[in-house]
């Protein structure tokens, strides 16, 4: 279970509160109005945002002390996923050991994980040479190798077109099937939180408030979502 | 981001380590000068007229510099043709020659028995004459118009192409164009192009030396170097610099108000495409033609006068340029070095801390690398014999001296990366040695490059230091060229001075390809 | 494979060794070690007599030699300096570091010489060097200043030649030299700091003379074959330098350095600085030297100041030169 406790995040003159917890193994969408603070609360948890007060917990242990690296999670932003001067092999490589220095059997492995995103083959080559939808897939192999038990989405499939996110989030669908994640996506579309996530998490006006099932949040949408969702 | 997360590391440490070493090498060796001075009279007239003509001169050659740069810069940003990479990089040329060189090029153009007055002579004009304040000017516009160029050239090259093709669906002539969009980027860039230059013709010395015309021509510089060799007044030497210092720490505190350009190391080889410069081809064409022949015409006469001698060159002369090589790549290799150290530093502190590292890292703009190489002998010199540390101390402070320039390319570099790949790079674990090796310095490579062929090319010609610790063994090829001069053999100089030129080129070409090479 | 690293390291700990042959450290001017200049030679010559090691350290030019010396102070490893001129000599004897010589030889010089401190190796006139088609060649300081010549000349605060042309004026002109000076600014087309930028300038056809020696036409003659440029003579006599060389009191090795002071003054060192350094020599040696030196013009007065007066005279006569060309 993940444990937002009491937490209160400041940037500028913005406040942003949060106090809820979401359940391990679950697929939390974050939505809300833009400026709301949706990215600036998965920055929270992957630890790029110091809380001015509270903490947050994963399985009870607290990761507020923790380096990013360090934190049971994968993250995917909403671009620079890939560093374009390492080869693909290396950059999903990195999943495994931040240094690179792979074993055989890791680069077997790297191989695996990307014959599993449908890549198999394209290791040496540079980001730059592959597709934007390539490109993600080979971000979500390195999410495979890191086997971390938290994947924090920020919008990373926000440039593709409807047909290929659809694929996307098929895939990090089957991939959190198979390995046991607990996703938590940011987005600002009700269709992909419909398509993936079973519970959804709306932040407005300065609170996060607890996620809710999906379907049953867009059924009878509050006050402060019908607004933002136009309805 | 999560500072507090993380250790202070060792980026920090060594960044420091840097700033003590540059803090020992600028103030240290002044204030071992100053404990060796006995009893000093005080400033006399003859240095106050020097300090007036060291601030009047750098102020007219700093401000030519740049009126002139302007006309050139905007050429090259909005013109395309076939090698015009090749034309940039060449501009270039006259940052990177040693002091010597340019002088014998200069006065070959411009002296009176060059190649301007047998024109002028031909035309039945009055002759221009070379000698006296004019020539200190010259020679500095000569010098530093190509720097003031790159620099505003990179503004040029900043402003986002959208920005033209808006100002061109909304039907802007180029007045609208200069008033709205080009002059606010100049606003930001002149001033610091400006001041850099300034800070650069503050503390030149070889120039004034044969170009000068006489005594009126004297900069504090110059009047340093006297007060060693003539007066033997150590005192009075220490006085002088820390005059030039205060001269420079005011410019430079004037240059912390103004942004000052960033990457001048990065990529200049796009042009942007324009829609109102139709008309003014030619006039652009002829800027650049004056251009590229006040820069490249004085280069031609000593490549002239001494490439047939090269390969005719005694062999200690070839000894020496191999002296002179690894003295470059040393002082190329520890100019990164110190430049990564005190970026990575600067990028982890904070606040006023990162500041002072950061302006450390300027401080040899300020200081007078005779005073560093006299106080370093003061300092050396009872531990050990000078000769041995010849190569080594001047490989050290001509990293020193190139390092002002190193760290404006690789601090607005290492602040991209940061920005673009630093939260990436965090999540995945990778810290320390692993993020500098995988992430830091692949993504540095082109700054670096730069930054290393302008540490190498500078060191390669410089004659500082290296005179006051070399003797018979480790001589390095500017002071070769020297003795050949000494030695009433011109010729074989000149072909020195080719050879040096063609080092000086060739170290900055290769350093700076090899950043370039980098991919994506 | 063990025996060639066993002898490998006993040479290794024996090269120190080997160098313990006494060593002699002279320093000097730069181009007096150069390739080019009689270093080398001087090194070979010694060496085969000393049975020691002779190390010619070069530092800068004559005026540097000094002030390294006087950086170094009583720690110098320094046994002989080599290269003051007499402009110097005062200021050197000032600074204590340096002892008598105990020298006596048959000087060829065109003065007496009788310097307890240092001694003589070669010597020179100052003279304009001028190409010898040059129309009109002045024959006197007011020749040159009624002229429209351009010279390059040296500057005195950071060269020899340049000292010797102020300690000319005010030899030959006494309290008239500040006139003399205000006459020759225009004539002066600019000061350079040392003399090979200053004659580089004139072989590059800059000027029309050039502030040298009455000797260095004999460099063109002899190395280069070119018999085109030759040096005025001037009425009011020419100015001298004498270089000389002295034992520093700390020297390491003082007999080594007595030696090599004597060994100055004998034909295997002198025969070797005509054609190297390009002065006379100070003893003549047996064999004579190259003829076409005999062809060189040779002034009718010699002018020398004693090395205190010189001294003296120093700060004002700088003060002067100033004071005209800094209009």
């Amino acid at each position: 279970m993940l444990q937002l406790e009491d937490l209160e995040l400041r940037q500028g003159g913005f406040a942003l509160r949060a106090n809820l917890a979401v359940p391990a193994g679950t697929r939390t969408a974050i939505i809300g109005p833009s400026g709301a603070g949706k990215s600036t609360l998965l920055s929270a948890v992957a630890g790029f945002h110091d809380p001015d007060r509270g903490r947050v917990l994963w399985q009870g242990q607290d990761l507020t002390p923790l380096p990013p690296g360090q934190r049971p999670l994968s993250i995917l932003f909403q671009d620079n996923n890939l560093f374009p001067h390492l080869t693909v092999a290396q950059n999903v490589g990195l999943g495994l050991r931040p240094d690179l220095r792979l074993s055989r059997q890791q680069r077997a492995d790297v191989e695996a994980a990307l014959d599993r995103v449908g890549l198999a083959g394209l290791g040496p080559r540079r980001p730059a040479a592959l597709s934007g939808g390539q490109q993600s897939r080979v971000a979500l192999a390195r999410v495979l190798l890191r086997k971390r038990p938290l994947l924090l989405l920020d919008e990373p499939f926000a440039a593709l077109g409807p047909a290929l996110k659809a694929e996307m989030l098929g895939l990090v669908g089957s991939i959190a099937n198979g390995s046991g994640l607990t996703v938590l996506m940011v987005t600002h579309d009700p269709a992909d939180a419909r398509r993936l996530c079973d519970l959804a998490l709306l932040v407005e006006g300065g609170q996060a408030h607890p996620p809710q099932p999906t379907e049953a949040l867009f059924a009878d949408p509050p006050e402060a979502l019908r607004r933002y969702l136009g309805t | 981001m999560a500072g507090r997360a993380e250790p202070l590391g060792p980026a920090v440490w060594a960044g420091t380590a840097v700033a003590a070493v540059l803090l020992a090498l600028t103030l240290g060796s002044l204030g071992a000068v100053a404990w060796n001075a006995g009893a000093t009279a005080g400033l006399g007239a003859a240095d106050w007229a020097a300090i007036r003509f060291t601030v009047v001169q750098a102020l007219v050659s700093a401000l030519l510099s740049v009126m002139l740069a302007l006309p050139v810069a905007r050429a090259l940003a909005r013109r395309r043709f076939p090698g015009r990479g090749l034309l940039i990089t060449l501009l270039g040329a006259p940052f990177l020659l040693p002091t010597l060189v340019a002088v014998l090029g200069l006065v070959a153009v411009f002296g009176r028995n060059g190649v301007v007055n047998g024109w002028l002579a031909a035309a039945g004009l009055h002759p221009v004459q070379i000698y006296g304040p004019q020539g200190v000017i010259l020679a500095h516009v000569f010098f530093n118009m190509p720097l003031a160029t790159r620099l505003i050239l990179q503004g040029w090259l900043a402003i986002p192409a959208e920005r033209f093709r808006l100002a061109a669906s909304l039907g802007f002539g180029p007045r609208d164009l200069f008033r709205q969009i080009e002059l606010p980027m100049l606003r930001e860039v002149v001033p610091g192009a400006f001041l850099v230059i300034l800070l650069i013709c503050l503390t030149s010395f070889a120039v004034a030396l044969t170009l000068g015309g006489g005594p009126r021509a004297t900069t504090v510089e110059l009047a340093i170097y006297q007060a060693f060799r003539f007066d033997f007044d150590l005192g009075r030497a220490a006085r002088l610099a820390l005059v030039q210092f205060v001269l420079c720490a005011v410019a430079a505190a004037v240059t912390l108000q103004v942004p000052v350009p960033g990457a001048f190391g990065g990529g200049l080889d796009r042009a942007v495409r324009r829609w109102d410069a139709r008309r003014l081809g030619l006039l652009d064409a002829g800027v650049l033609a004056l251009a590229t022949a006040f820069l490249l015409v004085p280069l031609l006469m000593v490549v002239l006068a001494g490439l047939p001698r090269v390969w005719a060159l005694p062999a200690p002369v070839w000894q020496a340029a191999w002296h002179s090589v690894q003295v470059a790549l040393g002082s190329a290799v520890l100019t990164l070095g110190f430049a990564l150290a005190l970026g990575l530093a600067v990028l982890r502190m904070r606040g006023p801390l990162a500041q002072g590292l950061e302006t450390t890292g300027m401080l040899s703009l300020a200081a007078s690398p005779l005073v560093i190489g006299t106080g370093l002998f003061l300092i050396v010199y009872p531990v050990m014999d000078p000769a041995r540390a010849a190569l080594p101390v001047t490989a050290l402070v001509n990293a020193a001296m190139a390092l002002p320039f190193a760290l404006r390319a690789i601090l607005p570099a290492l602040r991209q990366v940061d920005r673009d790949y630093g939260r990436l790079a965090s999540s995945l674990g990778m810290a320390g040695w692993t993020r500098l090796r995988l992430v830091i310095l692949p993504r540095l490579r082109r700054p670096l490059g730069f930054s290393g062929g302008l540490a190498a090319a500078l060191s390669m010609g410089d004659l500082g230091v290296i005179v006051l610790f070399a003797e018979t063994g480790n001589q390095t090829l500017p002071m070769q060229l020297q003795r050949l001069m000494g030695a009433y053999r011109m010729g074989e100089a000149m072909g020195a001075a080719v050879l040096l030129l063609g080092l000086s080129l060739l170290a900055f070409w290769a350093f700076d390809r090899w950043g370039r090479r980098a991919a994506a | 494979m063990r025996c060639p690293m066993l002898v490998a390291g006993l040479m290794l700990t024996g090269a120190p060794a080997l160098a313990q042959a006494p060593a002699l450290t002279v320093y000097t001017y730069d181009s007096f070690v150069s390739e080019w200049g009689p270093g080398p030679q001087v090194k070979t010559a010694f060496e085969e007599i000393c049975d020691c090691t002779l190390n010619l350290v070069g530092a800068g030019d004559g005026a540097a030699l000094l002030a390294r010396v006087q950086l170094e102070g009583a720690r110098s490893q320094a046994d002989v300096v080599l290269g003051l001129d007499t402009n110097l000599t005062a200021a050197a004897a000032e600074t204590g570091l340096f002892a008598p010589h105990g020298v006596s030889a048959e000087f060829d010089l065109p003065v007496e010489w009788d310097d307890p401190l240092f001694v003589p190796f070669d010597w020179g006139y100052f003279a304009f060097v001028h190409d010898r088609d040059l129309a009109e060649v002045p024959g006197s300081f007011e020749d040159l200043i009624a002229s429209d010549l351009q010279i390059v000349i040296q500057d005195p605060r950071s060269s020899t030649p340049g000292l010797g042309l102020l300690m000319w004026v005010k030899a030959a002109y006494g309290d008239r030299a500040a006139e003399i000076w205000q006459g020759l600014a225009p004539r002066i087309l600019t000061v350079t700091p040392g003399w090979s930028e200053a004659y580089g300038l004139f072989l590059n056809g800059e000027a029309d003379m050039v502030l040298s020696y009455t000797t260095s036409p004999a460099y063109h003659t002899i190395a280069e074959d070119d018999d085109s440029k030759t040096a005025a003579i001037f009425a009011e006599g020419h100015y001298l330098q004498v270089e000389v060389a002295g034992k520093l009191a700390a020297a390491p090795q003082p007999e080594l350095a007595d030696q090599f002071l004597e060994f100055m003054t004998t034909d295997a060192f002198q025969s070797i600085l005509p054609e190297t350094n390009w002065m006379y020599p100070a003893v003549m040696p047996a064999n004579g030297i190259d003829p076409r030196f005999d062809d060189l013009p040779r002034p009718e007065t010699a002018l020398l100041l004693p090395a205190e007066e010189a001294a003296e005279l120093r700060a004002a006569a700088l003060a002067e030169w100033l004071g005209a060309l800094s209009r």
